[in-house]
């Protein structure tokens, strides 16, 4: 695939975004999940196909995130508690556009600052597990965050927290968070795509393919594990303020700390696009979110059963994702020389 | 706290968490001893292991329901079960035996989710129960319960484990298992059919895990959705015991089910659950500082 | 990459034109419904569902609803909410934005209400709900909502009630009423509570144990431990069909002796039935029953509704699908009286109901609670089911204390 050629892509798909919301109207809010599940693919693979650690608790980030930012949203103009704890009684919250403006950027800010305070800490215990004793852990990680926010008073417990309502006048709300999920998708992207032309990458994969060698090599494998991990983090604590926006009812186990499915998914969706890869992830969570959106649509009631079928083929015969698969019928495309079979002359006669 | 206190003003009610608490321990040991077993034979994890007890449990409300007493739900269960879980060996497993840990865990993540999805659209998600008649034996002024088929299901786990013990063993197909586990491509060049004896370990772990099923749903209650705890409490028990460690399991287990009854008693109920998740990460990240002292890390 | 983006844009445009298709048809209105028909609300989101349509049948069948000088068929288009607020959510923006729907009946759950509200409201189109009775729905200003049902905070209040007036026979002055509560940690089960912990306050009750349970609850013994230990007056417990069920059977097993015991969704977890004297003097809270003697035009009475559902579907109705068909019913009768489809003019319809139905009256307040139905109280009595409270309303009075377990 020469530069070129990506390059075109990357307009292409810019354009797509760009115009979807005029195209498409009715489909907005649809198109900005997916460019939210685009991120969540994205930094899972950061951490995961890129490093090796596959972890089932980038939810958690998410979840923070989304708090976080409707914790801030709230607080410019008044108290948390009496916001969570206000059940009839009359008092309306009403939130002016600059307060609400105001509120959603630092919100989104303080998404991101939470995000990576909390990967930093949670990081530095956690990381020093591998292979699937940390996915394990992530995934007790990401359902203990849903729980402890479910009892969490302050934050309205069980009964869940509403993001501020956006103020009439601001006009319609699906195209501004529409724009802000493509942004940070964009963002994302290229981020990661610059990241991975570092030597930081470099440092990444060392770590996936041998740590131990990585580390005899003079790695601060610690280090640059959690710094990985954070980098992450930033980008889903944004994604997740976002979609807690975009939802308007955050719920602590089934909306902020989802994690046996959005948790789960994000990781199909980077296996199902190509661990490992750029534009892997990216491809997985549109094949994803189609295929998704077509099971919900067509085998009503049976779409959970159908998810679950579809884990497991992937899982099972097509580890290597779209693009692998890409890439091995066709390695010219990517830059790859196959050489023809190589088998001595003189043996053709007596191999068979 | 004030629920710690009401324990010292009531010490039998300290008791009553204690018993409760080894009662379904007990399940909990068995379910791990199935998944220590799959793991260390086949080197999987298998997360489907909550599933595979939530579906043994509905066989036995399905007996019950229709008017057969629910005591014979634990041998259908197992029988059941052990079917289910040869089936799911030859149609996807098998794939995955030769792969990573990782595959294992979205393979078999993925099957709970269908069998968790399945029984939900035959059953619904509400909450059933096979009711085994028996009563509860009261102490201390009624202060303490124990309910009588808690305790048999008490004896019911011990007695199974104490079989597979025996079977693993005594028997050719056990010292196959056992061999298997050792070194897997000695035993086949020693003439074991290790496709066989993986096949009979997955499903005996899957008719472990139904029989305990069916024991749960005599005891307390089922819904489609218990699976996952019950997965993450075997995982759990299984580190702290480690691998072909029965007794580290059995303690393990037993200590665990008090330890969340105690837990969901002081802290809330509503942290019950949270507490298991977390203690498992607390016990892996304690396990691996240990490890990294050492400059190793959890295998 | 990019051939991939075409068809997939290709592929959304054909599905919408598809779906937008059916509901231009002739002669029929389409009502939109999101309900869990699978999930953790399976359920009752099934109860709901199995009340809109046979409302829905029964209306067609008796001939359309007029509007104007043409007559119309109903028709539902349902998605599966699975039980999540958040699908909830986007499927409402999907009637109304890419199927064109106009019209919305409720979800199962305040969750999930609580979740499609904001998005109904944003589009200006009116929902009538039948399954969430948040309070929090009625104090955002909300003008498009309209709840057939009673809100959540009056659910068990009137057991708190009964307790006060009942103190006598337990040897206690009100305020010297010891009070249990446990619920479950999900908004609707939250607001319950809001509305007890009110209502005891007011009556200047004390608090022994404010227990909340976990949503995959299974097992409830550390709460009915401390219950043996502080003995409380009376027990509140609110957690879905769940709920009821796993405390029915526990208080049973563990001889858990509180004179007064009152939860919700008894009936929908089918106690009686299921856990036969465990389940006896226990108190449930339901906004109807089929013994009350409303009715109208359409179903008859409330037995009359019960025997056709039974009929139909093989299972007694609960009131989540009494409430569900009342809520069609409320959407037919305000088409009728608009005369017209214009969305503004149904709302206002809405806003001016003043009917009777079999489910009770229905009349909406300006922030749309119907104010026109209390709650009932029922107590099992022999295996039944037994409306003691209000008293207009009672047919026997409710047996306090609850004979302590003998054995």
């Amino acid at each position: 695939m020469t530069a070129r050629h990506r390059l075109l892509l990357i307009a292409a798909a810019g354009l797509i975004g760009v115009l979807w919301p005029v195209l498409l109207p009715a489909y907005t809010i649809q198109m900005a999940e997916l460019w939210l599940f685009i991120v969540f693919a994205l930094t899972w693979d950061l951490v995961g196909g890129q490093m090796g650690y596959n972890s089932f608790g980038n939810v958690v980030f998410v979840g923070v995130g989304m708090y976080a930012c409707a914790v801030v949203q709230v607080s410019i103009l008044y108290s948390v508690s009496a916001y969570t704890a206000a059940r009839g009684g009359g008092t309306e919250f009403v939130f002016p556009p600059d307060a609400y403006l105001t509120g959603l950027g630092l919100g989104l800010a303080a998404g991101a600052v939470a995000a990576v305070v909390v990967a930093l800490c949670l990081g530095s215990l956690v990381l020093g597990m591998r292979g699937h004793y940390f996915a394990i852990c992530t995934l007790g990680l990401g359902v203990a965050a849903g729980e402890l926010a479910a009892g969490w008073d302050w934050l309205g417990a069980g009964a869940g927290m509403t993001a501020p309502p956006p103020p009439r006048e601001i006009g319609d709300t699906n195209m501004l968070f529409y724009y802000m999920s493509l942004a940070l998708a964009a963002v994302t992207f290229l981020g990661l795509g610059w990241l991975y032309r570092t030597r930081f990458v470099l440092a990444i994969n060392a770590i996936r393919d041998d740590e131990d060698k990585a580390e005899a090599m003079g790695l601060d494998t610690t280090r640059i594990k959690v710094t990985a991990w954070a980098i992450g983090a930033l980008f889903l604590g944004v994604a997740g303020g976002i979609y807690g926006n975009l939802k308007r009812f955050i719920d602590p186990t089934e909306v902020a700390f989802s994690g046996a499915t959005v948790g789960v998914w994000m990781v199909l969706m980077a296996i199902l696009g190509g661990k490992g890869t750029l534009w892997g992830p990216v491809i997985g969570a549109i094949v994803f979110q189609v295929t998704k959106e077509f099971f919900w649509t067509f085998l009503l009631g049976w779409q959970r059963v159908a998810l679950g079928v579809l884990i497991v083929l992937i899982v099972v015969f097509f580890p290597q994702g779209i693009l692998g698969w890409v890439r091995e019928r066709f390695p010219e495309r990517f830059g790859h020389t196959v050489e023809p079979d190589t088998v001595p002359a003189a043996a053709k006669d007596t191999v068979q | 706290m004030s629920n710690i206190s009401i324990l010292f003003q009531a010490p039998p009610l300290a008791l009553q968490l204690v018993i409760d608490g080894f009662l379904i321990g007990a399940i909990f040991a068995l379910a791990a001893y199935g998944m220590a077993l799959v793991w260390g034979v086949m080197n999987i994890i298998n997360i489907t292991q909550g599933e595979f007890v939530m579906l043994g449990g509905f066989v036995a409300v399905v007996l019950y329901e229709a008017g057969i007493h629910p005591l014979w739900g634990v041998p259908a269960a197992a029988a059941v079960l052990y079917a289910v879980g040869w089936l799911t060996y030859r149609a996807v497993i098998f794939r995955i035996v030769d792969r990573d840990l990782f595959t294992s865990l979205l393979a078999t993540f993925g099957i709970s989710i269908i069998l968790q999805q399945l029984m939900n659209q035959v059953f619904g998600a509400d909450v059933r129960i096979a009711e085994a008649g028996l009563g509860s034996w009261f102490f201390a002024d009624g202060l303490v319960t124990i309910s009588q088929i808690k305790v048999v299901g008490f004896f019911i786990c011990l007695g199974m484990g104490g079989g597979l013990l025996l079977f693993l063993k005594r028997s050719r197909l056990g010292q196959a298992i056992r061999a298997t586990a050792q070194n897997a491509r000695a035993a086949r060049v020693l003439g074991v059919d290790t496709d066989r004896v993986y096949a009979t370990t997955y499903a005996l772990n899957a008719a472990i895990c139904g029989a305990a099923g069916a024991l749960v749903a005599m005891a307390y209650t089922i819904h489609p959705y218990i699976g996952l705890p019950y997965t993450i409490r075997s995982f759990m028990i299984v580190v702290i015991a480690g691998l072909g460690n029965l007794a580290g399991v059995v303690v393990a287990g037993l200590g665990l089910g008090a330890a969340e009854y105690f837990a969901g008693f002081i802290l809330g109920a509503q942290f019950q659950l949270a507490f298991v998740f977390l203690l498992l990460v607390v016990v892996l990240v304690v396990r691996s500082w240990r490890l990294a002292m050492k400059r190793q890390y959890l295998k | 990459m990019n051939r991939m983006s075409v068809a997939v844009a290709a592929a959304c445009v054909a599905g919408a034109i598809a779906s937008a298709g059916a509901v231009h048809a002739e002669d029929v209105i389409t009502l939109g419904a999101a309900v869990s028909i699978t999930g953790k609300y399976s359920t009752n989101g099934m109860n709901t569902k199995d009340g809109y349509d046979l409302a829905v049948q029964k209306i067609n069948d008796n001939g359309g609803v007029t509007v104007g000088d043409k007559t119309y068929r109903l028709e539902i288009k349902y998605y599966d909410d699975e039980s999540t607020p958040a699908r909830g959510a986007e499927l409402a923006e999907r009637l109304i934005q890419q199927d064109g729907i106009k019209f919305v009946l409720g979800p199962y759950s305040s969750g999930l209400t609580k979740a499609i509200a904001p998005v109904t409201e944003k589009y200006q189109v009116p929902m009538v709900e039948a399954n969430g009775a948040a309070r929090e729905l009625f104090t955002k200003g909300y003008r498009y909502i309209f709840a057939v049902l009673s809100t959540s905070d009056q659910y068990l209040t009137s057991a708190i009630e009964l307790a006060a007036e009942k103190a006598g026979d337990l040897g206690k002055q009100p305020n010297e009423i010891k009070v249990a509560m446990a619920f479950e940690n999900d908004p609707f089960s939250q607001d319950v509570r809001a509305g007890v912990m009110d209502d005891v306050k007011e009556h200047g009750m004390q608090i022994v144990i404010d227990d909340e349970l976990p949503k995959e609850l299974n097992d409830m013994a550390a709460t009915l431990t401390k219950v043996k230990a502080l003995k409380p007056d009376i027990l509140v417990v609110s957690g879905h069909s769940k709920g009821a069920a796993t405390a029915v059977r526990q208080i049973g097993e563990m001889r858990v002796d509180v004179p007064i015991v009152a939860m919700t969704h008894c009936d929908s977890a089918q106690v009686a039935e299921k856990f036969g004297a465990a389940a006896e003097y226990t108190l449930c809270a339901q906004q109807w029953d089929a013994t009350l003697t409303y009715s109208d035009d359409l179903f008859g009475s409330a037995a009359d509704f019960a025997a056709l559902f039974e009929e139909v579907y093989d299972y007694a109705p609960p009131y989540q699908a009494a409430e569900s068909a009342a809520a069609v019913m409320v959407f037919a009768d305000a088409f009728e009286r608009a005369g017209t489809l214009d969305v503004e003019a149904v709302r206002d319809a809405l806003a001016q109901i003043d009917m009777q139905t079999f489910f009770g009256g229905v009349k909406f307040d300006e922030d749309g609670r119907n104010v026109a139905k209390p709650m009932v109280l029922t107590q099992v009595l022999d295996g039944k089911y037994v409306v003691v409270a209000p008293t207009k309303w009672a047919a026997e009075q409710p047996v306090i204390p609850r004979p302590a377990a003998s054995n």
